[in-house]
């Protein structure tokens, strides 16, 4: 049994097989199992040199077909190693003997055969250590669990432990059999955590190295409550964890009743609480759980799953079926924020960005290729013709930026009107406040938009100069800063010169921990991952305004995040112990 | 009735103990049930074991001590000889 400790990303306990993603080296660990748990091991051995033939053979017939039989040679012989009796009863002595796993065991078998041969072969011969290694890494592949099949056609259900997974890897998951993740590097806002919390699926993040200390197929636990993993459990701890399972899951079911409960304070104030959705089918989902409209649907994502930019009709498509889904409510369709973290094919060929962070990309990017932007921005025109369709521009940093693009959006209207294509005509515009620069020339903009919503999670970034995805500094983000809350304050008091409505939809608005500082500062509408729309909303319910104001000012006259954490948990565990 | 027996012989093919051959002999000594080992200076490889063959690393001129033992050890040693004194029909 190993334990590992991480970052809990996505709450919940999930109990699979490891799925190893992207392992180009199998890592295999050296570890020992039950004495009891010997057979079994020895079964999979013969199982994975059975289903190894089984390979062999059909690329032997096709070899054949295609390069005739002197190349077809090659897998006769593979195919005379995997039948060798001898090589594998030396595996399954070291099995028995030193109660090593298969994986390892014959890891070790093959590795001393290929460094015996390497010591005495001749040039001619030599080179045959490298058919020693396809046989190794085939046989590795089955005994670790078809580490390399394509996530996309799983038909069991896995916990998925990887160094990272790209934005676009994570569009392709299937949800029914993916049940938690552990990953190596990342923090609560790098992007798998959030996919993993819109999907609802526990995660640990910033295990480190978590892909080397776990073998493929062997059980794993993932606490996203708690951010630990635990591979290869024993019974009671297995035990202990399905408790905690059920607990989860009582939690969750006991929130459910809040779902037709308005967000409203102990003192009359209502709040909106929207979602923040990645597909158009969430949209569904939120509405569904209680979400009052959509106050961020990241339409990049449809690009991320597409080699190149999807065409006018196919983004309409998707949006209408955002809107039909958004049943009528409030839809928030930010313009797509690429580059950085997440890019398509076709940009990585453009050129590269020694500091792609800080280089071209989100509206940036869209503003140096007009063409793709407008057709973007047609596909949104149109299908606000069926809803209440919002669009936002993301990481504005000058007046200059927004003002562009909010010519192109009437530039846009305007061909649509010529070429009589309908069209949503009083679309309400909007902008994401996520840099410093935007936050402190709140009321400059805040004349020129109908509303602005808080990116805290790039605004953290920037402010701070922490790159959320780097775990060496990911300890150094944190949306609580005294300097990111000043900034906020800002952005809020910006907006109330104009009468602009304001919204908050970065990770701090669904952290529940931070909900009564969020009110306190003036906020009443927060956007947030739909799984955790109904614990805000708890807390909502328990409160009043005028406690959280004086929060507020409390936290405003801090200077270190760690007083601010403290004192905000403080506060929660006060509201939660008088709720019982 | 067991015996053991000892034959000698060097490898006459150019390429030595590569795929193909590593797969007759494997083959001939699967037809019988005398224990077949071939050693080459210090190595000695179970001649059923095509994994332990190849590790034999013999080489066109390479010197093979062939010993069998058990049943049908004669015939089994007799025909390993003369694989490989044919080069393997190479």
């Amino acid at each position: 049994m190993i334990q590992k400790k991480g970052i809990g990303a996505s709450p919940g306990v999930a109990i699979a097989t490891a799925l190893i993603l992207d392992t180009e080296e199998f890592r295999i660990p050296r570890r020992t199992i039950d004495a009891a748990q010997t057979p079994h091991e020895i079964r999979v051995l013969e199982a994975s040199l059975a289903a190894s033939c089984e390979e062999v053979k059909a690329l032997r017939v096709a070899a054949t077909r295609k390069l005739g039989e002197k190349t077809a040679e090659i897998f006769a012989f593979h195919l005379a190693i995997l039948t060798d009796k001898r090589l594998r009863n030396s595996v399954v002595d070291l099995i028995e003997k030193y109660r090593y796993p298969a994986a390892y065991a014959f890891g070790q078998e093959m590795n001393r055969r290929q460094r015996e041969f390497r010591a005495v072969a001749d040039v001619y011969l030599k080179e045959r250590v490298r058919d020693l290694y396809d046989i190794e890494k085939r046989v590795l592949r089955h005994i670790l669990g078809r580490a390399r099949e394509d996530i996309r056609n799983l038909t069991q259900p896995v916990i998925i432990v990887a160094h990272d997974v790209t934005p676009s890897q994570a569009v392709t998951f299937d949800r029914e059999h993916i049940l938690g993740f552990a990953i190596n590097v990342g923090g609560q806002t790098s992007h798998m955590s959030i996919i993993a919390r819109m999907l609802g699926i526990p995660a640990v993040v910033g295990l480190n190295d978590i892909t080397s200390d776990i073998t493929g197929g062997e059980t794993i636990v993932v606490d996203g409550t708690n951010g630990v993993v635990i591979a290869d459990p024993d019974g009671g701890t297995l035990a202990r964890f399905r408790q905690q399972q059920l607990a989860y899951k009582a939690h969750v079911a006991e929130l459910a009743p809040l779902r037709d409960q308005p967000a409203v304070t102990l003192d009359g104030q209502t709040i909106t609480l929207q979602a923040n959705i990645e597909l158009a089918e969430e949209a569904r989902t939120a509405i569904d759980g209680g979400a009052e409209g959509i106050g961020l649907y990241r339409t990049e994502f449809l690009f991320l799953a597409n080699e190149r930019p999807p065409t006018e009709e196919q983004q309409y498509e998707v949006f209408r079926g955002a809107v039909r889904h958004a049943q009528g409510r409030p839809l928030t369709l930010r313009t797509i924020d690429l580059g950085a973290d997440k890019m398509m094919r076709s940009m990585r060929a453009e050129g590269h960005d020694a500091n792609p962070t800080l280089g071209l990309r989100s509206l940036r990017y869209c503003l140096q290729h007009l063409d793709m932007f407008k057709t973007h921005l047609r596909a949104m025109l149109r299908a606000a013709v069926d809803g209440d369709v919002r669009i936002m521009f993301p990481m504005i940093t000058t007046v200059i930026e927004l003002r562009q693009a909010m010519s192109i959006v009437s530039d846009v209207k305007e061909d649509l009107e010529e070429e009589g294509v309908p069209f949503g005509a009083h679309v309400p515009l909007g902008m994401m406040v996520e840099t410093p620069a935007a936050a402190l020339l709140m009321s400059s903009f805040a004349r020129h938009v109908d509303f602005v919503s808080i990116g805290t999670n790039d605004l953290t970034q920037y402010t701070l100069a922490v790159d959320r995805g780097n775990e060496r500094v990911a300890h150094l983000y944190a949306s609580h800063s005294p300097a990111v809350l000043r900034l906020i304050r800002e952005i809020i008091k910006g907006c109330k010169r104009f009468k602009t409505s304001v919204s908050l939809c970065g990770e701090m608005a669904g952290a529940r921990i931070y909900t009564q500082l969020l009110l306190g500062l003036g906020l009443r509408q927060l956007s947030m991952a739909a799984p955790e729309l109904l614990e805000v909303k708890q807390v909502i319910r328990s409160t009043r305004i005028s406690d959280c104001e004086a929060i507020a000012r409390k936290v405003l006259r801090f200077d270190a995040d760690r007083q601010v954490l403290n004192y905000l948990r403080e506060q929660l565990d006060m509201l939660d112990g008088s709720a019982e | 009735m067991r015996v053991a027996v000892e034959r000698t012989v060097v490898i006459a093919n150019k390429e030595g103990l590569h795929f193909r051959p590593i797969m007759r002999l494997v083959d001939t000594v699967g037809k019988y049930s005398a224990t077949v080992r071939l050693q080459v200076e210090e190595r000695v490889a179970d001649a059923s074991s095509a994994m332990e063959l190849l590790m034999l690393v013999a080489t066109q001129g390479s010197m093979v001590r062939v010993t069998a033992d058990g049943d049908q050890a004669d015939e089994a040693a007799d025909a390993v000889v003369q694989l490989i004194d044919n080069g393997f029909g190479e």
